[in-house]
């Protein structure tokens, strides 16, 4: 049988606020799944023209499955979410490119032919679900040292990537920190964040955190504008002592959901649907799990190779701000300035939170309004690091491109 | 402090035991950047199992808040307010425990005030305000909301209602006054006396929305959200809300006209309730809300002391706890599985008690009787029910298919029953007969299957007596319409053991029937209440006094249906047996009636015949009666009949037919349909004196029914 491989479009995304995990969080009280499907919902209202029963698949990433995140989540949020029964569902992981892989995996099934639109979204509730909920990492890791044991702790992992790039010291990032902080109070200024945020009802029974009751979340709780270096000189470096990796300079833990639709181009235009990014090639690669930060640079490159770019063709970079090591790691691979007007114009996950398998589609849909405010810009990837020593990139093509002027 | 604190403060100080609603307030901003928003939590702090109440410190709780928002919303800090509830709960009214405890007319008429006071601030406030109404909302509650300036609703929500006048009051806290002042007399009649009187049913969110009580419906996954964002967009002026006129002219008297004639063919003027909701409803034509709070607080402090209400209150206790923890149950843990049923006999009330046996249940049924027809006859009713049930949507194809699959019939009864668990019997009411049936049964059955009896009036013990283990023998005396009537009386037999009954009462509670403990006596409850009560108009019949003025003695009571429209749904063959039976066991009491023995000899079906669309005397009935020549009047009629139901319950209870009085009242509620307002009947007994002229004492104590002395 002679297949054509279709072109795959984002359509729209949106997310909930991001709140800050723990007691005295937004969202101590609000189940993980009824955040995601507050996601998916507000995706199907905010375009009618997408029938439910068309929809081929929801998939749903999260790091930890198990409780208000188990169940096949894909599956549960799709019911609750009221699609109708005969939509299916999965559930997906890859740590913190959950929803990313939700997003690539369903793509390579339309540009298969096997969908022609899904759900592709991810969850985590960080304060339901701390990072190490319940795992058990097989004693062969240690004893055969198949990888370091500094590992399986993110902020160690980063500390490692410091040593690999000495030139990236505590200094730059905790500027690239206050300029992450600035880029998404301007963002929030100037509503570009808003207007793909669900707003969620949150409810406290606790007055320890503050008033009781209902209330409702439509703002991201982690951001702290107005972080000046010198705020964030005097923080504790918790992960290795005289280190560079604090609570400023990295994202946090916390809780929040992603949605997007993700749709062949034909059937995005059939139905009225917008094309906000077209998909033009995605890669994971694998790194030394101990400097995982590193993923996203060789994942890039593979990427650059299937697109046949260079990292020049990239106008608009979305990076996802594990720790700003990551970010300042890439960009100094690649030969860009920590300061590039191209990089996370809207800030990143240091002010807006990161809850692990949720952020991929964070930033497509930043990046999405990016490409349509910059019509000049033909190409915008989206790239992070992933736990266990992985990076995953996405190129996107701007439909708005209007040739280069 | 205010005078409305000082009155909540003096009336919770009445009732200790109050759970206590918290009023929570909490500020955010809207979307849409529509401004600061102030929004009040209902929550009595337990989960849903519980409902948020609003007793009198719950109200001062909501007083207190409204102080809040009231400051905040004219210094200009909020653009609005919200009320909703915990999850799945809004509120479910005032609470019940509360109004049972009051003594004094003035303490009553403060908790109408009380409720009023409040809930009338938040029309008052300086900004507008809205109730989201997330989950149940009753009474109380639905009507917080309508103080609202504005109203949403969930499609999730599953009981919304203003049940009053069902349990004997008026919506007294703006609902009779508000709820036709928006959405007009008619439809307000239908909410407020219509579905109260029907079994109180309960409306369901989308109902609410299209009857214009909610100006918006949003889908529960993410109601509040919406809700909120509706609000903002309200607020911004982006929607506007636009109601339908309410219709002040002939419509409005027309509409009040037709509840009056609801209540008289539910009620029958015999509990005030609908009335006095139907008056202030009229008056509130005028749309002068002051005058018709006023009219509420009257009219519920009245209430509130007079016995109805009290009757009410514990006939719902009844069925709601005492109907679910029946009295004198065994262990529930005694109870054995019951993975099969047999039924001996396939007639039409074997057929009924396969089908509900099957429907909740969904173990294997199998039906036996004497000819392979009849057998085929039975399991083809249980076939076209479940059709019809399918038919209708209840279940769907893959159900019918399994429900069908597990009923079978069988001549022989060693094939049928060899694994069967639980066997009933619904053959011919004749001891003989039973027995026999019983003692074929045993022969085949697994020695721990329960034999279970539908007798309505034979000996339980005297059927176990010629078994080898009649420690096994349960009564099982279901209503009919089975499918319809809750009471299922359980009989312990003289020998009856307590695994047998445990299993007997875990299959009740199955079949999700209201379950009573009942002796081995004859006709046990409700049949033998029924039959002296029948048998007393029939004695008065007899001996001179007019069929009509008989039937009428006793429409003040409020019954389901006159005492011989209930003889013909019985059928007056088999109420002349049960009186037979009754007589046998307590001729001095027991009359058989020699008339309605002719009218059972010439194969009438009834008294009446129904040719001018109204019961009227059928006149070869009239030719049939053999009439004395004493006439009595209604008052006197109703004196007898009353006396004799009185003395009759007294010698029940001195037998033990059932453990309590309570019981009794559970068992003719449930199985007769007696009205709340009489409490079943012993409150209405008490209250009317009749108790004591007949027994010498009450038969509950004052306060269990009626106002705390």
């Amino acid at each position: 049988m002679p297949r054509t491989v279709r072109d795959v479009v984002f359509v729209d995304g949106v997310r909930t606020p991001f709140g800050k995990a723990g007691p005295k969080g937004i969202y101590h009280e609000t189940r993980a799944d009824d955040l995601v499907v507050k996601a998916i919902r507000e995706l199907l209202r905010r375009n009618p023209g997408l029938d439910p029963k068309k929809i081929d698949e929801v998939a749903i990433a999260a790091t930890t499955q198990i409780g208000d995140q188990g169940l096949t989540i894909g599956r549960t949020a799709g019911i609750l979410a009221g699609l109708p029964q005969s939509v299916p569902g999965y559930s997906i992981d890859r740590m913190c490119a959950g929803a990313l892989t939700a997003v690539t995996t369903v793509a390579g099934s339309v540009a298969f032919g096997a969908y022609d639109v899904a759900i592709a979204g991810g969850v985590e509730h960080m304060g339901r679900h701390p990072m190490g909920e319940g795992v058990d990492p097989n004693p062969r890791f240690v004893s055969e040292k198949l990888v370091d044991e500094s590992a399986l702790f993110m902020g160690m992992t980063a500390e490692n990537l410091h040593d690999r790039y000495p030139s990236i010291t505590k200094q730059r990032a905790d500027e690239y920190a206050v300029r992450s902080q600035e880029k998404a109070a301007k963002a929030y200024a100037n509503g570009k964040i808003q207007a793909d945020l669900v707003p969620i009802s949150v409810r406290r029974t606790s007055p320890e955190a503050g008033e009781t009751g209902w209330g409702l979340v439509t703002a991201d709780e982690p951001m702290r504008p107005g972080t000046t270096l010198e705020n964030l000189a005097g923080l504790k470096t918790p992960f290795r002592v005289h280190g560079r990796v604090t609570a400023g300079n990295a994202a946090g833990l916390n809780d929040g959901a992603t949605a997007s639709v993700i749709a062949s181009e034909d059937f995005a235009r059939e139905n009225g649907l917008p094309v906000k990014m077209r998909l033009v090639s995605y890669s994971f690669a694998g790194v030394e799990p101990e400097v995982m930060g590193y993923g996203p640079i060789p994942a890039t490159e593979k990427a650059l190779a299937q697109a046949g770019l260079s990292i020049s063709d990239i106008g608009l970079f979305e990076i996802n701000e594990a720790f700003a090591v990551q970010v300042l790691a890439f960009l100094e691979h690649y030969g860009i300035a920590d300061d590039d007007a191209r990089v996370n114009q809207y800030g990143g996950a240091i002010a807006f939170g990161h809850p692990l398998a949720s952020s991929g589609v964070r930033l497509m849909t930043q990046l999405a309004r990016q490409f349509e405010e910059q019509p000049h810009v033909r190409y915008g990837l989206t790239t992070m690091c992933v736990g266990f020593g992985m990076g995953a990139t996405v190129i996107w093509e701007n439909p708005h491109f209007e040739g280069d002027k | 402090m205010s005078t409305t604190a000082e009155l909540l403060k003096g009336a919770a100080e009445l009732f200790p035991g109050e759970v206590v609603t918290q009023a929570h307030v909490r500020h955010f901003d809207l979307p849409l950047g529509a401004g600061r928003f102030a929004l009040i939590t209902l929550d009595n702090g337990h989960d849903h199992t519980k409902p948020t109440t609003l007793g009198p410190q719950s109200l001062a709780n909501i007083d207190a808040a409204i102080d809040q928002v009231e400051k905040e919303a004219a210094d200009g800090e909020i653009v609005g307010v919200g009320v909703t509830g915990k999850p799945f709960i809004f509120a479910v009214g005032a609470d019940l425990k509360g109004v049972e405890l009051l003594k004094r007319h003035e303490d009553a008429l403060a908790i109408g005030k009380g409720g009023h006071d409040v809930f009338k601030r938040l029309a008052k406030l300086a900004v507008p305000t809205f109730a989201y109404y997330n989950g149940a909302a009753m009474g109380g509650g639905v009507e917080i909301g309508l103080h609202c300036t504005y109203r949403t609703v969930s499609a999730a929500l599953p009981a919304f209602s203003l049940p009053e006048v069902f349990l004997g009051l008026v919506p007294g806290w703006g609902g009779c006054t508000l709820l036709p002042n928006l959405i007009g007399a008619e439809k307000a009649v239908s909410v407020i006396i219509e579905n109260s009187l029907n079994q109180n049913r309960q409306l369901k969110g989308k109902q609410v929305y299209e009857l214009g009580i909610a100006d918006a419906l949003f889908e529960g996954a993410d109601f509040l959200e919406q809700s909120l964002i509706w609000t903002a967009s309200v607020l911004k002026g982006e929607i506007t809300v636009e109601r339908p006129a309410v219709d002040r002219g002939e419509a409005w008297d027309q509409a009040v006209a037709k509840g009056r004639f609801v209540a008289d063919s539910k009620v029958h003027g015999a509990a005030p309730a609908a009335y006095r909701a139907l008056d202030i409803i009229a008056a509130a034509k005028d749309g002068d809300l002051q005058k018709g709070y006023d009219a509420e607080d009257q009219a519920l402090a009245d209430l509130i002391m007079g016995g109805e209400l009290r009757a009410g209150i514990y006939a719902f206790n009844l069925v709601q706890k005492r109907g679910k923890r029946p009295a004198g149950a065994p262990d529930k843990n005694l109870a054995r599985p019951v993975t099969k049923v047999g039924v001996v006999g396939a007639g039409l009330m074997a057929s009924q008690l396969a089908l509900l046996f099957l429907r909740r249940l969904e173990v294997p049924v199998v039906l036996t009787d004497i000819d392979q027809e009849r057998i085929d006859k039975g399991v083809g009713y249980v076939h076209a029910e479940i059709d019809k049930l399918l038919g209708k949507g209840r279940i769907n194809q893959d159900k019918a298919n399994r429900l069908k699959a597990l009923v079978t019939g069988v001549l022989d009864k060693a094939e049928g029953f060899a694994d069967a668990d639980f066997i009933i019997e619904a053959v011919f009411e004749e001891m003989g007969v039973k027995q026999q049936v019983f003692a074929e049964v045993e022969a085949v059955a697994p020695a721990h299957a329960i034999l279970a009896t539908n007798t309505s009036s034979l000996s339980v013990t005297e059927m176990a007596s010629k078994l080898r283990h009649p420690e096994r023998v349960v009564g099982f005396h279901f209503f009919n319409p089975v499918a319809v009537l809750p009471l299922l009386e359980i009989v312990r037999g003289e020998k009856t053991d307590d695994a047998s009954l445990a299993t007997a009462f875990g299959v009740a509670k199955k079949l999700k029937k209201t379950a009573v403990l009942v002796k081995d006596a004859p006709a046990f409850v409700v049949n033998r209440i029924l039959t002296r009560f029948m048998g007393e108009i029939q004695n008065v019949i007899d001996e001179g006094t007019p069929v009509e003025v008989a039937e009428k003695a006793v429409e003040p009571l409020g019954l389901p249906m006159s005492p011989l429209v209930l003889l013909e749904l019985v059928g007056p063959a088999i109420g002349l047996h049960v009186s037979e039976t009754l007589n046998r066991a307590f001729p001095d009491r027991f009359t058989v009636s020699p008339n309605l023995k002719a009218v059972v000899e010439a194969g009438k079906r009834g008294f009446y015949v129904y040719d001018s669309g109204k019961p009227e005397l059928d006149p070869e009935v009239a030719a049939l009666l053999k009439q004395g020549d004493t006439v009595l009047t209604e008052e006197q009629v109703r004196d007898r009949v009353l006396d004799a139901v009185a003395q009759e319950i007294g010698l029940m209870l001195d037998e033990g037919v059932v453990a309590e009085a309570q019981d009794i009242d559970l068992c003719l509620i449930t199985g007769a349909g007696w009205p709340f307002h009489l409490g079943g009947i012993t409150p209405y007994l008490d209250r009317e004196g009749v108790s004591e002229r007949v027994t010498g004492k009450r038969f509950l104590e004052p306060g269990v029914a009626s106002v705390p002395a």
